[in-house]
């Protein structure tokens, strides 16, 4: 591991923050600047290395905040272009920073395609359930019946689960933060950084203005998270709660909470997280859980090893027939096949 | 067989056609290339239906391949063929107007049966009289029979015999034309021996009987040989539009220095680039089969980016797919070659047909003020340069480019005097090296007003971009008024710019006439042998081709003041046209037009041009 001493301020621009007063993208551009010293040194790559990419919406405004090689792009369109970007020089540490609506409406198709291809971008997905941008229009996440700017009598579309979409596409990494856990933020991001393959940390976001408190009821404050969310690590129980006596079992192919100690429930039959197991079928489960039947999960939620990282695969492939050819110029190009000469 | 005269030709015109799943396209192949091997000047032009297997023995499923050949540099496919291969009825029907009086048809006479015959809308069952082809040298060989005879003892199954009797006609063709088998003979050795060495021997064995029928049956009274060509000395090749394309790409990544990146989705008739450049690994060449038509060109952009030498093809309704983005590469001003194989439109339109009717698109289809370069091949092999000249432009202004082809030079194939990359010239990208400057300015620009080419990865250059309206130096968000007007003129400016390095416009006849022929892109090879024809005959006309469409080269109106009549002539309703009264409005501009899918023919050239001296 290399160590190049980065503080946060080596990747703060000189931009203005241009959002609006408490809204939780300026917690998870605080969380970027903090986690990229470490991700610098673990991935041993200098600052010049890295490349931000967006596409449109407030949280795409991000790159222009942080003091890296950036391009902020057009709707939808972060992941194609980044997807561009480190096919070209694998090379790079690249991010994608994304919404609800860039990624999974108009986006939605390169969004899946990057995950089925497992190229090594590390996407942050913004989520407040909102177009905030275009203030206030619902979004593929907007909870069904919630009433916005264009469902004046509630939403009649049920929304997309990030976490599933990912799993069910066979995503190789996918992670769950909360804007005031920017602790968790970092960690998340470091160990997306890390994971050599296509990594989703889906951000839960307040926005202040146009849905506010979306996520409030099981995020909104310290204790309310204590208890109503879960926070899920490789190797440890999944245990949650202010003195974690709550925990997840698997019963009759289901999560169900439970409470150590009662109902006949000892700390032996609490499940433990395996973040690196290829099934899906319990990471599925886990970003599917809903309050407030179940804990939010947040926290690394999938990582599994793949061999076959696209981006990795395109530069083998090139070397491999590279080493059997014999067109090594378009000299030799243009002479191969067959040719005829007129003297 | 003594008695067989043989014949001296300037050129031959031969079709070839049966249903889309006879091979005819294979067998044209086979016959042009065998005889550009001989040296002879090759024009070739596929015409084929969408459909890969459209319903049996119907018209609509009939597949043609054209092929016309001579002792002299050949620049079209020719209109009328000397010899129609018929496979079935419905191809005899399909090609009816496409013979010469008297021509030679040569129709398998097993397929004159009467289901044949009624599946392709005769109303009698002598398809011959039907058609009138009294006068016609019809010569109805057993073509299935036949090749089932000679196929018989090699234990193959009914359905690979019968696939091989595109072999059988192109046997006789080769026969009737003096053609050496063994070109085509060592091409399906290459196809076929590693996975079906018995396939591989049928076909060569079916070449052979047809070559054998027609010398030994008194069907045909002559022969013919056409002689090489006296083309400029050098090494050649035979090569198609698509082909071409790619080639010229690598060819500009190479002179560049920088490895080539091609994001695309498959697309007719622009498939094959993709195609061909998934297979140039060799060369270091990266390519994304991406998830659709946008993804195409952001992956390309994204590479761009990167400092690949990016490109991304399509046709028509790709194109618009892909305006968005095409405009994030002007406001980026990134260096993108997008390729636009031209087809019918409008929406999906004619896919396998060609047409120029995306002009408009490619010139103005965009939200804002989005200038670009527009550049278009006018050959099969001429692709390469335009290629090769679309990169280097795109490298250099820093400007996404947009290379129009179309259907037609795509598919078709000519003999190709094979350049030494010696003799073309550098590319140089105004490509920024780190420095320990401070304030690196995105957004400055050189003489050519292209803006410095900054890849991530390179120490002390890191930067953001974008979409939104930036400051002219330091490419930050700038909403100034002043500034907005500033960025329009100057990224408009920056393109016109291109023409100062553009050559002269050529014109082919004398500099003063009464009529000035104009086209632009695929037609130039038809327009000059019309205008070549007129010429002979003693008129007074001239031909201007356009392939740098925008910015035009210098000098085009000091060209346009010397001639009394102007017509411009293009596959579409007059977009040209309507581009040249609205850059030069002191002159009139008469148009020839045409939307059958269909090249132009030199007959309609000439008829329409001969009106012009009245």
């Amino acid at each position: 591991m290399a160590e190049y001493k980065y503080t946060p301020a080596d990747f703060k621009s000189d931009q203005q923050v241009k959002w609006c007063p408490g809204c939780g993208d300026h917690a998870i551009l605080n969380a970027v600047q903090r986690a990229m010293p470490e991700v610098a040194d673990a991935l041993d790559k200098p600052h010049n290395m890295f490349t931000f990419v967006s596409g449109i919406g407030c949280s795409s405004r991000f790159i222009y905040y942080m003091k890296t090689f950036g391009f902020h792009t057009i709707h939808g369109r972060a992941n194609a272009i980044a997807t561009g970007i480190k096919t070209a020089n694998p090379d790079l540490s690249v991010w994608v920073c994304t919404g609800d609506g860039d990624s999974l409406a108009i986006g939605g198709n390169h969004f899946i395609h990057a995950i089925r291809r497992n190229i090594d971008l590390n996407v942050i997905l913004f989520n407040n359930e909102i177009y905030g941008l275009t203030k206030g229009q619902y979004s593929p996440t907007t909870k069904l019946g919630k009433i916005t700017k264009t469902s004046p009598y509630g939403t009649v579309e049920k929304p997309f689960n990030p976490g599933e979409l990912v799993i069910g596409a066979k995503g190789t990494f996918f992670a769950r933060t909360i804007d005031m856990e920017v602790a968790l933020t970092k960690d998340c991001l470091v160990a997306a950084a890390k994971h050599h393959g296509m990594a989703v940390v889906e951000a839960l976001v307040n926005c202040v203005i146009f849905n506010d408190k979306t996520h409030a009821a099981f995020a909104g404050d310290k204790a309310t998270r204590e208890e109503n969310t879960i926070t899920l690590r490789h190797g440890e129980k999944m245990l949650f709660g202010k003195d974690r006596r709550k925990g997840l079992v698997f019963e009759n192919m289901r999560l169900k909470v439970v409470t150590v100690g009662e109902e006949g429930y000892t700390e032996e039959d609490i499940l433990v997280h395996d973040a690196h197991t290829q099934d899906t079928t319990l990471h599925s489960m886990l970003a599917a859980m809903k309050y407030p039947e179940y804990p939010v999960a947040v926290g690394v939620i999938r990582d599994v090893k793949e061999d076959n990282v696209y981006d990795t695969r395109v530069a083998a492939q090139i070397e491999e027939v590279k080493a059997s050819s014999k067109i090594r110029s378009v000299d030799d190009l243009l002479r191969s096949g067959e040719t005829w000469t007129i003297e | 067989m003594n008695n067989v005269n043989v014949h001296e030709l300037q050129d031959v015109v031969i079709r070839f056609s049966g249903d889309s799943g006879d091979g005819m396209q294979l067998t044209g192949t086979l016959f042009s290339d065998t005889s550009a091997l001989l040296g002879n000047g090759i024009s070739t032009f596929p015409d084929y239906p969408a459909e890969i297997r459209a319903p049996q023995g119907t018209v609509a499923g009939v597949s043609g391949f054209q092929v016309h050949f001579g002792s002299y540099r050949i620049d079209n496919p020719g209109d009328y063929c000397d010899v129609l291969v018929a496979m079935n009825p419905a191809a005899l029907k399909a090609n009816r107007k496409w013979l010469k009086r008297g021509a030679t048809v040569i129709i398998d006479g097993d397929t004159l049966t009467e289901e044949h015959i009624r599946k392709a809308g005769f109303s009698t069952l002598d398809p011959i009289e039907e058609l009138g082809l009294g006068e016609y040298n019809v010569v109805i060989p057993a073509i299935t029979t036949m090749t089932r005879d000679a196929l018989a003892d090699m234990g193959l199954d009914n359905k690979s015999v019968v696939k091989c009797k595109n072999m059988f006609a192109l046997g006789i063709c080769f026969w009737l034309y003096n053609r050496p088998e063994d070109h085509a003979k060592s091409y399906l050795e290459s196809k076929f021996a590693k996975k079906n060495p018995l396939v591989a021997e049928a076909n060569k064995r079916a070449i052979d009987a047809g070559y054998n029928y027609a010398a030994n049956t008194h069907q045909f009274a002559n022969t013919y040989t056409v002689a090489p060509a006296q083309l400029e000395k050098g090494t050649y090749r035979s090569i198609n539009g698509n082909v071409a394309t790619a080639w010229g790409f690598c060819a500009a990544a190479e002179k560049a220095g920088l490895p080539l990146f091609c994001g695309s989705y498959p697309i007719t008739p622009a498939t094959v680039i993709l195609e061909e450049l998934a297979k140039r690994k060799d060369l270091g060449v990266k390519t994304v089969q991406a998830e659709d038509e946008i993804a195409g060109i952001c992956t390309s952009i994204g590479a761009a980016y990167a400092g690949n030498f990016a490109v991304t093809t399509t046709s028509g309704p790709g194109l618009s797919l892909k305006s968005e983005a095409m405009g994030l590469a002007v406001m980026a001003e990134l260096p993108l070659v997008v390729v636009d194989v031209q087809r019918g439109g409008p929406s999906t339109g004619l896919p396998t047909k060609t047409e120029q009717s995306d002009l408009m698109q490619a010139l103005y289809g965009r939200n804002g003020e989005c200038p670009m370069v527009v550049v278009a091949a006018s050959s099969p092999s001429d692709c390469f340069h335009y290629a090769f000249m679309a990169g280097k432009i795109a490298m250099e202004h820093m400007t996404p480019v947009v290379l129009l082809t179309d259907g037609f030079i795509a598919n078709g194939s000519e003999p190709w005097r094979i350049p030494s990359m010696s003799d073309y010239p550098t590319i140089t990208p105004p490509i920024v090296e780190p420095h320990a400057e401070q304030d690196f300015m995105p957004y400055a620009r050189n003489e050519k007003l292209a803006r410095g080419w900054a890849f991530p990865g390179k120490k002390g250059l890191e930067h953001r971009i974008g979409g939104l309206e930036k400051d002219h130096l330091r490419g930050t968000i700038s909403y100034d008024p002043a500034n907005h007007q500033e960025m329009t003129s100057t990224r408009r400016r920056k393109v016109e710019l291109v023409a100062d390095s553009l050559p002269a416009p050529e014109v082919f006849g004398p500099d003063e006439a009464d009529v000035l022929v104009i086209g632009w892109g695929g037609t130039r090879g038809h327009l000059h042998s019309a205008v070549a024809q007129l010429q002979a005959e003693g008129k007074s006309i001239a031909h201007l081709h356009f392939n740098y469409i925008y910015p035009l080269p210098h000098g085009v109106e000091d060209i346009l003041a010397r001639y009394r009549r102007i017509i411009v002539c293009e596959l579409n309703e007059g977009q040209f046209a309507a581009y040249m009264r609205q850059t030069f409005q002191q002159f009139t501009f008469e148009q020839y037009n045409k939307c059958e899918g269909q090249p132009f023919t030199l007959v309609e050239l000439r008829d329409k041009f001969n009106t012009l001296f009245q």
